[in-house]
This record gives structure tokens, sequence and C-alpha cells, in this order.
């Protein structure tokens, strides 16, 4: 079989595995009945899948070690394939999940929380499950939600994740009123200025909705002057500006109290922020949205996910153990072929 | 001139700024809202700016036949038709329902996410052949990531279910967040913050000059 040949075969599977995710996507938001496999099924597959690997580790310790499209191909399978699998996995609660639920919990009804969305579509797959569990819990709890973006694309993830919330929660417009449950700002360029402004006037750069309404004339946020009259904010970031900016601005200067959603390669830059206590909880990664979705009692999204996360962790490192004995296979050889010169 | 104002503004803006951070009153406050605002105003000329630098340079690009000149007119038309859709929203462009909105959620959230997807078959290919354990050093880093990467998901705990409460993998996972990951990160943040203040004071002093472009 000629190289190209074996190509093109890829990007066939490659096709096929994408039409997999795609239908399993659309078989967690619901708009199908869909096909899942039964609990045996999944077994089946996760047993052929690791005596594949098993098959690969032999063909290593025989010097035929696979190539990179090989691991492509498992990474492939190891993400689409679990959206089909119907395995509950017990999602551990790390303790900054809980701050960020606990804070929530500790605000009356009627209090504003500023939700601001620093991210693109590039991380929507993290971390917009993550703004949907947050939203639908504020709802739940009678919080008003004031958004807002310093990413361009910020105003328009935050309204897609509105509308999925309120089609989850059966909302309509009588039951969640814009300007009076929740309004979105949209986006404002400036970076971190944007931040230090608001902390002495939200007005100053946000004179419009995303509507184009005076923000004096939304009845939400017509009495907000800064961050004082905030109860609680949470920032889901993919980068700058984000939760670092947020906490060196906002917390430090005007004493803003803060939660955050960052993607799981951004989390631990904001760990010192934790643990010196500027921070009130951390979601981090699709992991943190899945533990956020099992305090708030909701299976969607993330919690989906996690079997795709959990395969594909395991097939890395799967994968770095063959790659380990393949290297001190060649390292002993070496030297045996040393010693034998 | 042409070097004076740029770096009197720098400097003044530079000064007013820092001293605000300590004394957040009158003059200070006022220039410091000021000069936010400001911020704001050229950072959003920027963004046109940048939009017609691309379609610039773009239409010269397919005007003289470049290599990839195709890929331009992509630009171009793609460019065209976002604006288009953008300018017919009005001033809702981005509410559910519009053009633009559509544009969004179906091609832009599509592709976008896809290329950053990618990289997880990259930093599994990646980690497949480079990750290895050479040396002390690299084994430690590689036991680290076993374990944070396994103590990050449910199965980590389901194997080690047998061991007592606090001594599972994810357990180990948080201590290895909780401790030396933040101790790393901390040596790195204030080693950064250190040498964007000598920087920032250089800038501020007039004595960096290089971000007015032509060296000293």
């Amino acid at each position: 079989m000629s190289r190209r040949t074996i190509e093109i075969a890829l990007v066939v599977v490659g096709l096929a595995l994408c039409t997999l995710a795609y239908l399993g996507k659309k078989n967690v938001q619901g708009w199908h009945s869909g096909f899942e496999f039964s609990p045996t099924t999944s077994q089946i597959v996760i047993g052929l899948i690791g005596l594949s690997l098993v098959w690969i580790l032999v063909r290593t310790l025989q010097d035929k070690a696979v190539g990179r499209r090989t691991v492509f191909l498992y990474v492939g399978i190891a993400i689409a394939l679990p959206l089909f699998m119907s395995i509950d996995q017990d999602i551990v609660i790390s303790e900054n999940t809980r701050h960020v639920y606990e804070s929530l919990g500790e605000l009356p009804p009627g209090s504003k929380v500023l939700v601001s969305f620093d991210y693109d579509p590039a991380s929507s797959p993290e971390l917009q499950p993550m703004a949907e569990a947050f939203l639908a819990e504020c709802f739940r709890r009678d919080l008003k939600v004031i958004m807002v973006a310093l990413w361009a694309p910020g105003a328009i993830q935050a309204n897609i994740a509105l509308d999925t919330v309120r089609a989850r929660l059966g909302l309509d417009t009588t039951e969640l009123v814009y300007g009076e449950d929740y309004c979105n700002l949209g986006y404002q360029a400036g970076r971190e200025f944007v931040i230090q402004r608001m902390g002495t006037s939200f007005e100053a750069m946000f004179g419009t909705d995303v509507r184009g309404t005076p923000y004096r004339q939304i009845p939400l946020v017509r009495n907000v002057r800064n961050f004082s009259d905030i109860n609680y904010a949470f920032n889901i970031s993919a980068g700058f500006p984000g939760t670092v900016e947020w906490v060196q601005v906002a917390v430090s200067r005007f004493g803003l109290k803060l939660g955050a959603g960052n993607t799981a390669v951004q989390a631990p830059q904001v760990y010192p922020y934790l643990r010196a206590g500027q921070l009130q909880g951390l979601l981090a990664g699709i992991n943190g949205a899945a533990e956020f979705e099992k305090l708030i009692g909701l299976k969607a999204v993330a919690t989906t996910y996690m079997l795709a996360q959990t395969f594909a962790h395991l097939i890395v490192i799967a994968f770095i153990i063959i790659g380990n004995i393949a290297y001190f296979r060649g390292e002993r050889e070496t030297k045996l072929r040393g010693r034998t010169q | 001139m042409r070097r004076t104002v740029p770096l009197l503004i720098t400097g003044i803006v530079g000064v007013v700024f820092v001293v605000s951070y300590f004394i957040p009153h009158k003059p200070f406050s006022n220039l410091n809202d000021w000069f936010s605002d400001w911020f704001s105003i050229v950072a959003a000329c920027a963004i046109v700016l940048g939009s017609l630098n691309l379609i610039l340079i773009s239409s010269q690009k397919v005007a003289r036949r470049k290599e990839d000149w195709g890929y331009a007119v992509v630009i171009i038309v793609c460019f065209l038709i976002t604006v288009i859709a953008g300018i017919a929203g009005g001033r809702g462009y981005q509410n559910t329902g519009t053009a633009f909105e559509w544009l969004y959620r179906y091609l832009y959230v599509s592709l976008s996410s896809t290329m950053y997807a990618i990289l997880a078959f990259y930093v599994a290919s990646a980690s497949y052949r480079a990750f290895r354990a050479r040396n002390i050093e690299a084994t430690m880093l590689l036991v680290a990531a076993f374990l944070v990467m396994l103590g990050r998901v449910p199965i980590g705990d389901v194997i080690t279910q047998f061991l007592p409460e606090g001594a599972r993998i994810s357990d180990f996972q948080q201590w290895i967040m909780d401790f030396p990951q933040t101790a790393g990160q901390r040596a790195i943040m204030i080693g950064i913050a250190l040498g964007l203040t000598s920087t920032s004071l250089r800038v501020i002093l007039g004595i960096e000059r290089s971000h007015l472009g032509g060296g000293d």
C-alpha cells in the first residue's frame, strides 16, 4: 500500500470520526434520540482498544515502532467513541470548584453578579460548558447577571450560553427578563484598562449594551456605578486579558470578590492567587466544569466530555509508556553493541 | 520633535498611572480615568487600522499575483461578507438570529474550535516521541505528569480506591498543583514582575526607546 493511499485512508477515517463526534454532540444536546452503546458494547470497545495497545507494545518490542499517524488515529478514537458510551464516572469535587459554588450560595437572591467572557471559540469547547453551568446556577438562585467581554468574541459567546441555558431551564422571555434579570454589556477594547476604568465607572466603558440600549435605560445596571455595587464577579478566561488581570486590577485595587473559570492550560498560572486568597474558587478546564455540573445537579455537556477526557489522558499515558519502552530498549541495544565492538 | 513628543507622552502617562495607584485621589484619579478612556479609544482605532492593513496587504498580494494569492482572495471575500453582515444587522448585529451571529456560530466557532482541537493530536504525538525518562529530572517530570493526568480524571481515583482518602491519585495531583507547581509559578511571576518593573521604568524615563522604532 502506497503512502498516499494510507494518507487518504487516514483522512477518510478522520472524517468518519468527526461525523461520529458530531452525531455524538447532537446526542448530548438532545436534538435527536441518537444511538448509544450499551454498557456491554462499551466495555467490549474499551477492551479492543486496550488489546490493540498491547499489540502496539509487542510490535514496539519487536523494533517496529508505530508512526505518528497511528497516534493521531488513537487520539481521534479516544475522543470520538466515548461520546457514544453510557458509562457513568464518579467525578470527585475539588476544593477550588466547591469554593465557587459556595460563593454563589452565600449571595442573597437579587445580588448582582458580574460575568466576564474573556475567550474565543477556540477555547469554547472547554469554557462554554462552564459558562452555561455557571449562568444556570445564577438564574436558579435568582441572582442578577451582568455580562461583559474583554475579548471581542466574548459578547456573542455570552449570547450563545444564554440561549443554551434558557432552553435547558425551559425559561421564556417573561420568566427571564432582559435588562432586569440579566444584561449583556458587550465587548470593550482596552484590555486591563477597561477593568481599571470600571473601578470608577462602568458607564464610561459600556455606554450601551449589545442591543444598543443606553446604559442608563437598563434597569439592572442603572444604579451600578463601579465594582462596589457588584456582589460577586466570575471571570471565564482563556488567556490575556483574563483572570490574572482581573485579580491584579479589580481584586487587589478595588477589592472585588472574584471567582474564575480557566482553560486547563491556563489554570496553573492562577494557582498563586488561589493560595493567596485573592481568588474565591476556580473551575479548571472541562474537569472543573464537570465538577460544577455535579454540584448543581446537572448532567450536561461537561460531564459527557469528561469520558472523552479520561480516554484521551489514558491514550497519551499509554503512548508515553510505549515510547519509553522503545527508548530504553534502543539504549540497551546500543550499549550491548558497544560492548561487542 | 518626532521623538520628544512620544517620549513626553509616555513619561507623563506612566508617572500618572504609577502615582494614581498609590494616591487614588484628585487630580491623579481624574487623570488616570482620562488616560484609561484614551487607551480604549486608541485600542478601538487600532482594530480598525489593523483591519484596513489586512485588506491592503491582501489586495496587494492579489494584484501582484504573489505566491498563494488565492488565500488572500479568501480573506478579502470572507472579510467583506462578515462586515456587510455586521452592518446589515444594525446596532444589535450580535444578537441571536442575525446574519452576523449565524456566520459566527456556524462557521467561525466550528473552524476555530477545529483548529485548536488539532493541538490534542500534536500534543499526544509529541509526548510519544519526546517525553523520555532520560535522567532524574526528566523522570520526576514524567511521574508528575502521570499523576496529574490520572488525578485530573475520575479513573485515577477508581484505580486507587483501595487506598484511604487523602492518599489517592487525585490527592497527589492536588498536592502537586498546590505546592510544587504554585511555588514554581510564583518564582516565574516574581521574575517577570521584576523584569517588567525595570523595563517600565526604562520606558517611562526615556532610556528604552526601541518602541519608537529605529533604535537609538
